[in-house]
């Protein structure tokens, strides 16, 4: 039981976040639309420049609050991190696929996964469902290529 | 009355920037008290036929229980706080969704990471977190330059 607890609780605040950007800014909590929003030239949809001031300068403060937490939390609980196990050669490709998919996709595991299933969209459901299912069967396969 | 209309403007502005990086600490605390941000932990969440460790799953069931219902209530205000109107999400399911999705995916189980995680565990970790850091921003630039691209070739496309 005591498994499922830092997870949910984790969870919790994960969902209270994503409930507080909501209020503040009427938008999803998606970390990979933050991203682009922040990167030079983003200018989705053609808005006005206001518009899109807001969003990256928005972004760029919980993308910075992201970091902060990060470090700190990384200096109080060091074993909440991990490394990944992939070579460099895989772990370029596979950020080059997160990438370019969330972009492709319109969201990650944050704006689709948690802020748009929780407003019950159909399109977040279905994204969820297919990069869970990809991400399951490329674990798989690199289980039987013994590639990790 | 005028001045104070005008002093008072800068600070909500400096204030909602205070309250955006306090949202994104907030996340980034939620995401490594989770165990999101050890890729090793996401990969056996993902191997279901391996020795599958199903506990992230409580992660969406906490994160969705309450933003579900936060959401609902939040959604009844007619505007939020710091913007004219809500966001209205896109409905279509359509080819770019799907292949968008799987692509993800596909780099997700690959390193174990995903876009907050990886920037969340970004100061301070292994070289190989800053490496995927850096590709993904690479693959941001990369579908943007695949859409101007598209849109140059069709100009007379509204999208």
């Amino acid at each position: 039981m005591a498994n499922y607890m830092w997870p949910l609780l984790g969870g919790v605040l994960i969902g209270l976040s994503a409930s507080f950007f909501l209020l503040l800014y009427g938008r999803s909590a998606g970390v990979s639309g933050m991203v682009a929003a922040v990167l030079p030239g983003s200018n989705p949809g053609g808005e006005t420049s206001a518009i899109t001031e807001g969003r990256s300068g928005s972004a760029l403060f919980f993308l910075a609050g992201l970091l902060v937490a990060g470090a700190v939390m990384r200096l109080v609980w060091p074993a909440a991190f991990g490394s990944t196990a992939a070579s460099a050669g895989l772990v370029a490709a596979s950020g080059l696929l997160v990438g370019f998919g969330t972009r492709l996709g319109g969201g990650c595991t944050s704006g689709h996964g948690v802020a748009g299933i929780s407003r019950f969209s159909k399109r977040s459901i279905v994204a969820t469902m297919t990069f869970m299912a990809t991400a399951i069967v490329t674990v798989f396969v690199m289980r039987q290529l013994g590639a990790g | 009355m005028n001045a104070s209309v005008v002093s008072s403007a800068a600070p909500a502005r400096v204030s909602t920037k205070i309250l955006c990086f306090g949202a994104g600490l907030l996340f980034a605390v939620g995401l490594a008290v989770s165990g999101m941000t050890d890729p090793s932990k996401v990969r056996a969440f993902l191997d279901v036929s391996g020795v599958w460790d199903p506990s992230l799953a409580f992660v969406m069931v906490g994160a969705i229980g309450v933003h579900a219902s936060l959401a609902r209530l939040i959604l009844k205000r007619s505007a939020p706080l710091f913007a004219s109107s809500f966001e209205v999400l896109a409905k279509q399911i359509d080819a770019r969704l799907l292949a968008g999705s799987a692509i993800f995916g596909i780099g997700w189980g690959i390193a174990g990471y995903c876009p907050g995680p990886a920037i969340a565990s970004v100061v301070g970790g292994s070289l190989s977190g800053v490496l995927f850091v850096v590709a993904m921003v690479v693959g941001v630039l990369l579908s943007r330059a695949v859409d101007e691209g598209r849109a140059a070739s069709q100009p007379d496309s509204c999208s």
